[in-house]
């Protein structure tokens, strides 16, 4: 078996990759904005002493922490369109489905970067007077997102690789590109090769992005 | 409600080929049970391994380590699949006749050992450098001193990261259907379409993958007490 890659140029980058990157990349950021937003919510309802803020919050991140995220996809995929009673893309579906899936670990994440933060602070907020929600907002949060950072970004490689799932209800993503360009060129092998290559690229540069944050972080500390 | 119980009727329904919708469920999910523990053995067995290789002191046995969990970290599951799919056979004859199922298991299986390669390293490195240097004054060697002093300290730690790791599988093993594996997942989008009863083939499903990942947490609960230190520790009470 040869393997030819020369009928890979930029034009075909650009007819069929360049489209799928740009949505697996849009849906990476807007999973992390929103996941982030919903999680810390999530994560603060969690950590509430009220049953009835707690008990939901338990709910929410332990059944899509035990659901496959291609069954959490196939699941928004069917149920949208029956609760607002009309259709809906595969792309809008999965913008919400990835959102809101990915809010359940962001949660976990902000849950353990509060608890990273010396239980003094909360203390020596209320010794200024300052109420349980303004010590939370202006005094714990900050120092728990500084220190939650790499994780984040350690989160968002995994969040990126698996917006290759939206596979199962054919959405257009990078993997997908890779794989519209194989079927015209038949050339398969060599396109599954190179989509490895530039998600081993993407990955592995932001990983290393978040190794450097991390060693920042402890220096400051 | 009763229309709503009525409806889950379709399970006791010939699929058309001899067989219920239920048995056909339950031999899914057999198949998601084989991957995922097929999976686990590769796994265990490669994470370990290249966890080790990677603590040792010689730098290219380190560096071929390093080198494949990172290779295996930063590549999606499903490319991964596809790769040892469509991928690997075409380079190498030999391995044309694999069944799908071998290719599904080594691939999730060595995707996931690049993880538990990580936990075992960190495992290790946590354990204080004295445990080592004592272990080889006492004129154990190395390959000793892992086998009876490191790894024996280094999996108690790593039992809770494991779990986690094992639960995943069983999760990650919901790829296989995208290389026409009949697993669970599989199960839900072809009957589902065939019935047209998405929803009740959907939660049968997503509760088997619940029950099983569960079960996998209380089998890990069982061993993390078995492995506790019978000794108690400092400041414990």
């Amino acid at each position: 078996m040869n393997l030819d890659f020369s009928f890979f140029t930029a034009d075909v980058f650009s007819s069929f990759v360049l489209k799928g990157l740009l949505f697996s990349v849009s849906l990476t950021l807007v999973a992390i904005i929103g996941g982030i937003a919903i999680g810390t919510v999530i994560a603060m309802m969690r950590l509430s002493k009220k049953w009835y803020l707690q008990k939901p919050a338990i709910i929410y991140i332990d059944t899509f922490r035990s659901i496959p995220l291609v069954m959490v996809i196939l699941w928004f995929y069917l149920l949208i369109p029956i609760l607002i009673g009309k259709p809906i893309g595969v792309q809008l579906s999965a913008f919400i489905t990835f959102t809101v899936f990915q809010a359940a670990y962001f949660a976990e994440i902000v849950r353990a970067g509060v608890g990273s933060v010396a239980s003094g602070q909360m203390n020596a907020g209320y010794a200024l007077g300052l109420t349980y929600a303004q010590s939370m907002r202006y005094i714990i949060l900050p120092q728990a997102f500084r220190n939650m950072l790499p994780v984040f970004m350690t989160q968002s490689i995994v969040l990126f690789q698996d917006t290759s799932l939206v596979y199962a209800i054919g959405a257009y993503d990078l993997l997908k590109g890779f794989e519209v360009a194989g079927k015209n060129f038949n050339r398969p092998t060599e396109t599954y090769l190179i989509a490895a290559v530039l998600y081993f690229v993407i990955c592995f540069t932001v990983s290393r992005l978040a190794l450097r944050v991390q060693k920042r972080i402890q220096i400051i500390r | 409600m009763l229309d709503i119980l009525k409806s889950f009727e379709i399970f006791l329904q010939d699929t058309g080929g001899g067989e219920t919708y239920l048995q056909w469920l339950l031999q899914a999910w057999g198949w998601t049970l084989a991957v995922s523990f097929a999976a686990w053995i590769v796994a265990i067995i490669v994470g370990v391994t290249v966890g080790v290789l990677r603590t040792l002191p010689n730098r290219y046995i380190a560096f071929i380590g390093n080198t494949w969990t990172e290779i295996f970290r930063n590549i999606p599951l499903l490319v991964q699949i596809f790769i040892w799919y469509h991928v690997v056979p075409s380079l190498f004859l030999s391995l044309k006749d694999l069944p799908s199922f071998a290719l599904v298991f080594v691939g999730l299986g060595l995707f996931t050992s690049a993880r538990i390669a990580e936990q075992v390293k960190a495992g290790i490195e946590s354990l204080s450098k004295g445990q080592l240097q004592a272990s080889l004054a006492l004129g154990l060697t190395r390959t000793q001193a892992y086998r009876f002093v490191l790894l024996p300290q280094a999996f108690r730690i790593i039992v809770p990261p494991l779990t986690s790791e094992s639960m995943s599988i069983i999760k990650n093993s919901s790829v296989a259907y995208a290389v026409s594996i009949s697993e669970l997942t599989m199960f839900a989008m072809q009957a589902g379409e065939e019935t047209a009863k998405n929803i009740q083939m959907f939660l049968a499903t997503t509760i088997l993958y619940a029950v099983s990942a569960l079960a996998v947490n209380e089998i890990s609960k069982l061993i993390e007490r078995r492995m506790q230190f019978k000794t108690s520790r400092v400041g414990a009470k």
